[in-house]
């Protein structure tokens, strides 16, 4: 039963809240370019969610701005810097790149050469901790008086 | 197990320090929960708060129309930028929104201490904003309708109440995203209004 229930939540799509056929853009085109913009921007009301998949009020107001901007023919680039002006870093879902977010985007590499360096330092002490022990005098003794016993 | 260098005197340290590091990261963890924790209390500090992208810049360009039955006249961008040579707030409102009743009071001590606040009614019909401030009273020297809600997304602005500080030259110094409480006007408001006089 839960397996199946599992099944129906994967093979059910992304509920996008531009429902309303009014709001979209007659030419296919354009409303397909003006939903990757959207998707590229944060609902700051919502915060987790893109103005695309908001049904926040000013995720609405947004959206039609981008679908105004993207009929009257602005480049993506454009729109995207036009509402990155007025709303900051924060309302890209993929912040740029300079001194304030170098430590956000240089993680995954800082955490994988964290990583790289941790298992270097465990295999190096195993090798050295792995070892044959040695052997005692005892042992040594011994070991003396079996191969001088094997040569008679 | 036999290490390669068994140096007893360094091993000590290290073991020393393999005891103290945890303890050290819990200390400076704690510091840093606390002061998140007084921040949260006082207003300092706010996880769900974004910086204004217009600090330090002036204000957009915008014309707004009056509030019929005010008696104020409108906002537009040039009020704001010509500077009455004192520090002003923008103050955006609905009477829809709850926060705003709460700031309310906060702002009209200020109006009665001689400071400019300049209101915009935001997605607001006029008949409503009108009777918020019948009822309420009115802090705002100018008072712009902006209906649609356009002038508002210029501003980036998420959500009312917000209230923009601009400093004697008109240049926005300081962005309330949420009610001006009693606290945050002791001790953030009125600091601003005196370091940018």
């Amino acid at each position: 039963m839960i397996r199946w229930l599992l099944l129906l939540l994967l093979a059910a799509g992304p509920a996008l809240a531009v429902g309303d056929p009014a709001d979209q853009l007659p030419n296919p085109a354009q409303e397909e370019r003006a939903r990757v913009i959207g998707r590229e921007l944060r609902c700051m009301v919502c915060q987790n969610q893109s103005i695309e998949d908001s049904d926040a009020d000013l995720a609405r107001d947004l959206r039609r701005i981008v679908r105004e901007q993207v009929a009257q023919g602005k480049p993506d680039e454009a729109v995207l810097t036009f509402v990155h002006e007025r709303y900051g870093d924060f309302v890209l879902l993929k912040p740029p790149f300079k001194a304030a977010t170098a430590l956000l985007w240089g993680m995954p590499a800082i955490a994988l050469l964290g990583g790289a360096l941790l298992i270097r330092g465990m295999r190096r002490r195993q090798r050295v901790a792995s070892g044959p022990p040695e052997l005692t005098q005892a042992e040594r003794d011994r070991l003396a008086q079996l191969s001088g016993r094997l040569r008679e | 197990m036999s290490e390669v260098a068994p140096n007893p005197e360094a091993a000590a340290w290290r073991r020393r320090a393999l005891l103290l590091a945890p303890l050290a990261a819990a200390g400076l963890g704690g510091a840093g929960f606390y002061a998140m924790l007084r921040g949260l209390g006082t207003g300092d500090y706010d996880p769900r708060g974004v910086p204004s992208a217009l600090i330090g810049k002036a204000p957009p360009d915008f014309s707004l129309p009056p509030l019929d039955g005010t008696g104020l006249p409108g906002l537009s961008a040039a009020d704001l930028r010509t500077g009455t040579g004192k520090p002003l707030l923008v103050n955006f409102f609905a009477s829809w929104c709850a926060p705003c009743v709460i700031e309310h009071p906060q702002l009209m001590r200020l109006a009665r201490e001689g400071v400019g606040i300049m209101g915009v009614a935001y997605k607001d019909k006029p008949a409503d904003s009108l009777g918020f401030l019948r009822q309420r009273g009115t802090p705002y020297a100018r008072l712009g309708v902006d209906q649609p809600g356009r002038v508002a997304i210029d501003w980036g602005l998420y959500g009312v109440p917000e209230t923009y500080l601009l400093d004697k030259g008109g240049i926005i110094r300081w962005r309330m995203a949420g009610p001006v409480t009693e606290e945050i006007l002791a001790q953030q408001v009125t600091p601003l209004l005196r370091r940018y006089a």
